[in-house]
């Protein structure tokens, strides 16, 4: 037997349809100062994803800056169109042809991690499956419906949903309690969830690129306001002692 | 030498502009009751949030682009490539949620201790008319980013104005300036954003304070300072020296001067506050989805409705007694009522006694169950109605709305205790 069952027990409760439709997230665990992860999602981002989806807010000057990628290496490796690397990173699809492929244009995905988050981001990326009646093949449990290929087939496999039936009021349900790898893909399963992390982990840092430098300064912008308070309690009481 | 320079240039400016006067009459020499507690801070601190929105605000004007094409692009530049504007920018999105917190509690000082009765009736409605430009204004702020929210939430709110009978297609056209919120809209919403609700801002602020200083703060025993040509004792009047404008016509008992007393005690209730505000504002801007909701981090689609529109926090209770009421237009006469009704505060209440330690058990129990029902309703403003909630949201209308038709009918006769004639500490 080729195929594996893979983690079913444990994604049971996780990937489960909730009663309100709302589908169980996954945490992300994900770690802005790692930066080697940030540089293996920006390459996984430029490769899988940037042909259908720009980040057009960010620049890619500022991505070789923040993730310490040396301005040549990125542009010889990471910039696909003829941009240079102080422009925003748009790619070159077309929106009319965008629309006409896929129903709609692509989002951009600059603050996706900001609108729908990064456990969002994380589960949907691993849970498609197989669907023949799709365009593409494929479904997805987080998306239902979406029109969007598997882009990280090659590195996944495409696996297959485990259906539960069940019987309510005479009613017969079938709900998705897991996925099977078919086991075509590059990785492991591991490696493929520590992947999209690093995925997840890009698309939180492009949504908000200043959020370390925040609150490293944060630190020091409370302790500075810790001190003035405790001075200005001082001074305040130093006064105040003519008037009781 | 220094020292005549200094005098001399005081008196060269005071012989041509009441400098000197101004700043006795109004900060130096300007009667302050000695017992003002934790409550009294927030009036200085809303001045403090107004500054911080005016001057974020301005260096946001420098690099927004306010058209529909630039807007939501020209926001994440400044989040992005614009030094610093991170920071400009939480500062003012964190300002507009911090200016409704403080002026909800300033608000609330006034109502507990009665500092809107006589005669201090004015202070009140310029207060509310405040209140009012505030709510504008911070409408009219987020439909600038024209995120998803910016431009549903504009959406539900202008179309409010199309149950009004007769002419509310028309009205809702004017306000919008096309048949649908558009570049128009937020073009002229800039325009009243950044020139002319400030103005009417800064204008109504000043009148509160001339109000303000003209009869004096009240206090948290809510007896008057200022007592008849005299009648109080040198103890009573203490050590201090008066502008002669308060103490030529009366004697001032338990009070100090504003300045440096409450000069130096505001600044600790700064830094208090500052602590708080930057707190959010460097780890927390998103206000975990109340400040900046997320649908606001997709740019505005007149075809696509987001699944949950929801106001901002702070208009919420409003929000709530509108969608609690299942005709259109009846709601929004409460709607609009909920808020019109606390201008009538000063006249609805016929009680003697000012503050709350003075007054009756059921004084207590009314306010109480208003600010539990005003609570109530911020929250179920805030979530997608269900019939259960619909139910709660009602009974906390009538809640709200019942505070002050109960005060009306008790306070003429209160059974209230009697008042000390001096200040107390508590």
């Amino acid at each position: 037997m080729k195929k594996l069952m893979i983690a079913l027990v444990a994604l049971l409760p996780t990937l489960v349809f909730a009663a309100g439709g709302n589908v169980h997230l996954d945490k992300a665990e994900y770690d802005l100062t790692d930066k080697t992860s940030l540089q293996n999602g920006a390459k996984l981002f430029m490769n899988y994803c940037f042909a259908c989806h720009s980040t057009g807010y960010q620049r890619y000057q500022r991505v070789a800056t923040d993730l310490d990628i040396p301005a040549e290496l990125m542009q010889d490796n990471l910039i696909f169109t003829d941009s240079k690397i102080g422009d925003l990173m748009n790619n070159s699809m077309d929106e009319k042809d965008a629309a006409k492929w896929f129903g709609n244009p692509p989002l951009d995905l600059t603050l996706e991690a900001r609108l729908r988050g990064p456990d969002w981001i994380y589960t949907y990326l691993r849970s498609f499956y197989k669907d023949e009646n799709r365009p593409f093949g494929v479904n997805n449990t987080v998306f239902k419906d979406v029109g969007m290929p598997h882009v990280l087939e090659e590195l996944q496999g495409i696996p297959t949903a485990v259906f539960e039936t069940t019987v309510v009021n005479g009613v017969e349900h079938k709900t998705i309690v897991g996925f099977e790898s078919n086991e075509n893909g590059e990785m492991s399963s591991d490696e493929y969830d520590a992947a999209v992390l690093d995925l997840v982990n890009f698309l939180v840092y492009a949504g908000e690129p200043n959020k370390l430098e925040r609150q490293n300064l944060g630190f020091w912008v409370l302790g500075f306001l810790v001190i003035l308070f405790i001075l200005s309690y001082l001074l305040k009481k130093e006064y105040w002692r003519d008037v009781h | 030498m220094l020292k005549k320079l200094v005098t001399g240039t005081i008196d060269w400016v005071d012989a041509r502009i009441p400098m000197t006067e101004t700043w006795n009459k109004h900060l130096a020499q300007y009667p302050t009751p000695v017992n003002f507690n934790f409550w009294y801070f927030f009036g200085s601190l809303a001045m403090l949030v107004l500054v911080n929105q005016l001057l974020t605000g301005i260096w946001l004007t420098m690099h927004y682009n306010p058209s529909a094409e630039g807007a939501f692009a020209s926001i994440e530049y400044i989040m992005r490539d614009v030094p610093y504007g991170w920071l400009l920018r939480y500062m003012h999105s964190t300002g507009a949620s911090a200016f409704f917190v403080v002026i909800y509690l300033h608000m609330f000082r006034g109502l507990i201790y009665g500092s809107y009765q006589k005669p201090r009736e004015l202070i009140w409605i310029f207060g509310m008319l405040i209140f009012l430009v505030l709510m504008a204004e911070a409408f009219m702020g987020y439909l600038l980013p024209w995120g998803q929210m910016s431009f549903w939430g504009a959406q539900v709110i202008i179309s409010l104005f199309g149950a009004i009978p007769i002419i509310g297609d028309d009205l809702t056209l004017w306000i919008r300036g096309d048949y649908v919120i558009s570049g128009a809209t937020l073009n002229r919403f800039f325009a009243l954003h950044v020139v002319a609700l400030p103005l009417a801002l800064v204008a109504l602020v000043f009148l509160h304070i001339v109000a303000l200083h003209e009869v004096g703060s009240n206090n948290p025993d809510g007896i008057e300072i200022k007592q008849k040509k005299g009648s109080a004792s040198e103890e009573a009047k203490g050590k201090f020296t008066f502008h002669k404008h308060y103490s030529g016509k009366k004697d001032i008992i338990d009070a100090i001067p504003f300045h440096p007393y409450f000069t130096v005690k505001d600044i600790m209730g700064v830094a208090g506050f500052l602590i708080f505000f930057c707190a959010v504002i460097f780890f927390l801007p998103e206000g975990g989805g109340y400040f900046l909701e997320p649908p606001n981090f997709e740019p505005a689609n007149s075809l696509k409705t987001p699944d949950h529109i929801a106001p901002v926090w702070y208009y919420t209770p409003y929000y709530a007694i509108l969608r609690a009421i299942p005709d259109k237009l009846i709601g929004v006469v409460f709607f609009g009522g909920s808020i019109a009704i606390l201008f009538l505060l000063p006249w609805l209440d016929r009680c003697k006694v000012k503050s709350i330690r003075y007054r009756s058990w059921i004084h207590k129990a009314n306010i109480t169950q208003f600010i539990i029902c005003f609570i109530v309703l911020g929250v179920l403003g805030a979530l997608a109605a269900t019939p259960v909630r619909t139910i709660i949201a009602q009974i906390a209308s009538v809640g709200y709305f019942g505070f002050f038709i109960a005060l009306w009918v008790y306070s003429k006769n209160e059974k209230t205790k009697p008042l000390p004639t001096r200040l107390t500490f508590k």
